[in-house]
């Protein structure tokens, strides 16, 4: 009983010091990428949502928002301090739009160049519904008997080993 | 036989598709800065603090601005064709030191050699954001208006010089 209680303590008093350590290492880590969430929130708020707008061309999947590239840092402060001067979302892309391209955009305009890409899908869905109903159609229009497996098919002369 | 034609026809076209998007290179994102006016700088020279070099100062001649810094190590694989290209005397060119420290600059100068008739210096990278710059290094043809006429992305090979770069600047000068 009394060995058991011993036992119970030390594993716990591990378990604690096991803690401890861990919020040592893991705190002064934390500290050293807090200080970007800068001082004024409400700002930091609409940079964040302007940079998820936003491709790093660095690192080209993701967003200015999510990458810790150099270059989405820069990005991130030069979209805050515009913010602060008071200029309009819209003013910010088209800065960096200007500078980078629509390529920088994560819903990029439409316009001739991008309208393959923007009714490409839809146009895609369309082929395959007609291609489907085309199919589907003519299949019905068939008589029973060649859905009968041990009936040969019509076509089977060109098709099967002689 | 003939019903065979059609998916044919489909796996030639979408291999034609993927053998286009395989030979681009998604970095070479085409910049819509070229035939537009060079983005205004005023930037101290790497090697002289005190003094500050303007966009406007160097109106009226064709020259190179190419974007390097000590930190980029595709810089290294240039540095030779562009002190090759500075010795055959051609137009200027000028370096945007990029996000680099001033004594790391200096230092990768005094030892692979200046191509530079002088270098900008920007330490955060702002003078980059104004030009696109986002893969260094990078180089822009701008004319005597003061127009950006092309941009290249990655290390200038012998080949880009001799083919696209030196063609157009005898176009520009001419």
């Amino acid at each position: 009983m009394h060995e058991r209680l011993v036992r119970t303590l030390t594993r716990s008093a591990r378990a604690v010091a096991m803690a401890f350590l861990m919020l040592v290492f893991i705190v002064p880590s934390s500290a050293v990428e807090a200080p970007a969430a800068a001082e004024n929130p409400e700002i930091e708020a609409r940079m964040m949502a302007v940079a998820t707008e936003l491709r790093c061309l660095v690192c080209q999947n993701q967003t200015i928002a999510d990458s810790h590239a150099g270059l989405a840092e820069d990005l991130r402060r030069q979209i805050r301090e515009m913010l602060a001067k008071g200029k309009s979302e819209r003013e910010i892309l088209d800065y960096m739009t200007e500078r980078y391209g629509d390529f920088v955009l994560y819903r990029p305009p439409f316009k001739p160049a991008t309208a393959l890409l923007w009714i490409g899908p839809a146009l895609l869905m369309a082929v395959a519904l007609t291609a489907l109903a085309t199919v589907l159609r003519r299949r019905q229009r068939m008589s029973a008997e060649v859905f009968d497996p041990d009936t040969p098919d019509e076509e089977a002369d060109d098709d099967a080993p002689r | 036989m003939k019903r065979f034609l059609l998916p044919l026809a489909l796996f030639f076209v979408l291999v034609a598709f993927l053998a286009t998007g395989l030979r681009l290179d998604p970095r070479e994102v085409s910049s819509p800065l070229v035939d537009k006016p060079a983005p205004a700088f005023q930037a101290t020279v790497l090697a002289r603090p005190e003094f500050i070099l303007r966009r406007d100062d160097l109106l009226g001649k064709v020259w190179l601005l190419n974007v390097w810094a000590s930190w980029c190590s595709a810089c290294r694989v240039e540095h030779p064709v562009l002190i090759d290209f500075a010795r055959r005397g051609g137009v200027p060119i000028y370096g945007l030191n990029y996000k680099d420290k001033r004594e790391d600059g200096l230092g990768w100068l005094r030892q692979f050699g200046n191509p530079y008739r002088d270098s900008l210096f920007d330490p955060d990278g702002r003078i980059g954001i104004d030009y696109g710059v986002y893969g260094v290094p990078e180089t822009f043809v701008i004319d005597s208006k003061g127009v950006i006429r092309y941009k290249h992305i990655g290390p200038v090979t012998p080949d880009v010089l001799r083919d696209t770069i030196e063609p157009l600047l005898r176009k520009l000068n001419a």
